[in-house]
């Protein structure tokens, strides 16, 4: 609701419209674990401002692709929900949930923190596949971090279930983690005219030029990026944004 | 002779009595069954005389004629403005109720009021079927340049206002910011400074959230000293 020329005349007097800084995070940032306990084996609930994204972790058998005969696979599919925002409509998945779910799963699997090997149970017969769903409940901005977030923290409350003579007991969670060795987490920075922010709220969105999304390792090294938005950027700029990137991604990490 | 059953301003759902006897007369939000008066909404009771009605607690907008409403250009045809008001239809302004210039025959409509532009303007007619007409010709219509648009429950918007417009006058004078308050809960805040536009719109966030109690004037009042003083 807030006009577009408005956020950036705002940003050029170096202000946001909810009077945050300009590398400051909506509060609370929250991440409540477990909070779909039965119907799946892991699950989380992360809320930044107004944002709230809800995560879940299924597990089932399936047959290893035939040129990773000994690794398991991992699928994140995300939704935007018709409840969380007026401008979504349902139906199938638009273009903004399938960049979601990519941006997400680009940064889980190209961090190698999930040992696929690991989730391997027969080679070439038989694996673990892991299915992350991402459910946006109040799309307020800044989707990206908030699902990055959730995917990773049901990841990690996630736990294999029983198996009996082949069979996947489900009602049954064993104490087994996932094979996951560290929590990589992203972080999205937006340029608004010359200037970088964190955690835009939905009509700061709409008025970027353009994004930047880093994930990080633990360690801080980069392990994947999604640049969005219609205007380029310089070198300069994306190294620029992925300081301020590493930065935040710090910050997000000791919430888990 | 007819008795009441509620309070006043106790808060009542749908279903509850209110008032037993003919002596009481339903208005919003109420009606009559026999000879009782049952609430039909969430909200608090308002006692005027006879009149018993129930001020809903929250609820989307409905157009009324001769509302002052802030819109969203949506569309630009060939002879109409179509306008996002916040209800579920947009509304209709036509050529004729768009300025008081002259528009020259086969003119741009777009170079008065464009795709995106925010409008003040008044509600000059509701049709049974709920199609809405508005007009800007009038004192204080006009497009909006610059400043931000607060979107508030529409319900709370008297109490924004205030008594007459005691309120929105008070944070007027205590941020120095312009302020058009418009019943469909759209609020356009355009200030000297990003601070003062802040300021203000917490002062209205607070109103917002804080609507149902009594005494609001004094405590934002105190809001507004104790953050001024702040800056």
């Amino acid at each position: 609701m807030i006009p577009k020329t408005y956020i950036q005349t705002l940003a050029k007097k170096n202000a946001r419209h909810d009077g945050r800084r300009f590398d400051e995070f909506r509060q609370p940032v929250l991440v409540e674990y477990a909070v779909s306990a039965k119907s799946a084996e892991g699950s989380a609930r992360v809320t930044m401002g107004n944002t709230i994204v809800v995560a879940g972790v299924k597990l089932e058998f399936g047959q290893p692709y035939p040129d990773t005969p000994d690794e398991g696979s991992i699928m994140i599919s995300a939704e935007m929900l018709p409840l969380s925002s007026p401008e979504y409509e349902s139906g199938p998945p638009g273009i903004e949930a399938i960049e979601l779910a990519r941006v997400v799963d680009r940064g889980i699997r190209e961090s190698k923190a999930l040992d696929f090997k690991k989730l391997c149970v027969k080679s070439g017969e038989k694996m673990w596949t892991v299915m992350i769903d991402i459910y946006p409940i109040n799309a307020s901005g800044n989707l990206f971090d908030a699902s990055a977030l959730a995917a990773i923290a049901a990841l990690k409350n996630a736990r294999f279930p029983k198996v009996e003579d082949d069979k996947v007991v489900y009602k049954e969670p064993t104490d087994e983690p996932m094979p996951l060795s560290f929590m990589p987490v992203s972080c999205t920075v937006h340029k608004i005219g010359d200037k970088f922010l964190v955690d835009p709220t939905r009509d700061e969105e709409l008025a970027a030029d353009a994004r930047l999304t880093v994930a990080f390792t633990e360690k801080g090294e980069v392990c994947a990026m999604q640049k969005g938005g219609e205007k380029p950027l310089t070198h300069t700029e994306v190294f620029a944004m992925v300081d301020l990137a590493a930065l935040k991604a710090g910050e997000l990490r000791k919430c888990l | 002779m007819g008795k009441l059953l509620v309070e006043e301003k106790s808060i009542v759902v749908p279903g509850d009595f209110l008032a037993e006897g003919m002596d009481y007369l339903p208005a919003g939000g109420a009606f009559r069954e026999s000879d009782k008066v049952i609430s039909s909404q969430v909200g608090v009771v308002e006692i005027n005389g006879r009149l018993v009605k129930v001020i809903p607690l929250a609820g989307a907008y409905v157009p009324k004629k001769d509302d002052v409403v802030i819109g969203r250009v949506t569309d630009v045809s060939y002879s109409n403005w179509f306008v996002d008001v916040g209800y579920a239809l947009d509304a209709v302004m036509s050529l004729k109720d768009g300025t008081t210039e002259f528009i020259e025959r086969g003119a741009e409509l777009s170079e008065f009021y464009g795709i995106g532009d925010f409008v003040v303007a008044r509600v000059s007619n509701v049709t049974k079927s709920k199609m809405i007409d508005i007009s800007m010709k009038g004192p204080g219509l006009r497009k909006l340049i610059g400043g931000k648009i607060i979107q508030i429950c529409a319900i709370k918007v008297p109490r924004v206002i205030g008594k007459q417009g005691s309120m929105v006058g008070m944070i007027k004078d205590a941020t120095g910011c312009q302020i058009i308050v418009g019943q469909n809960g759209r609020i356009w805040v355009s200030g000297k400074n990003p601070e003062d536009e802040l300021l203000a719109t917490q002062a209205i966030a607070l109103i917002e959230e804080k609507a149902h109690i009594s005494g609001l004037t004094e405590v934002v009042k105190e809001f507004l000293e104790k953050n001024k003083g702040a800056q």
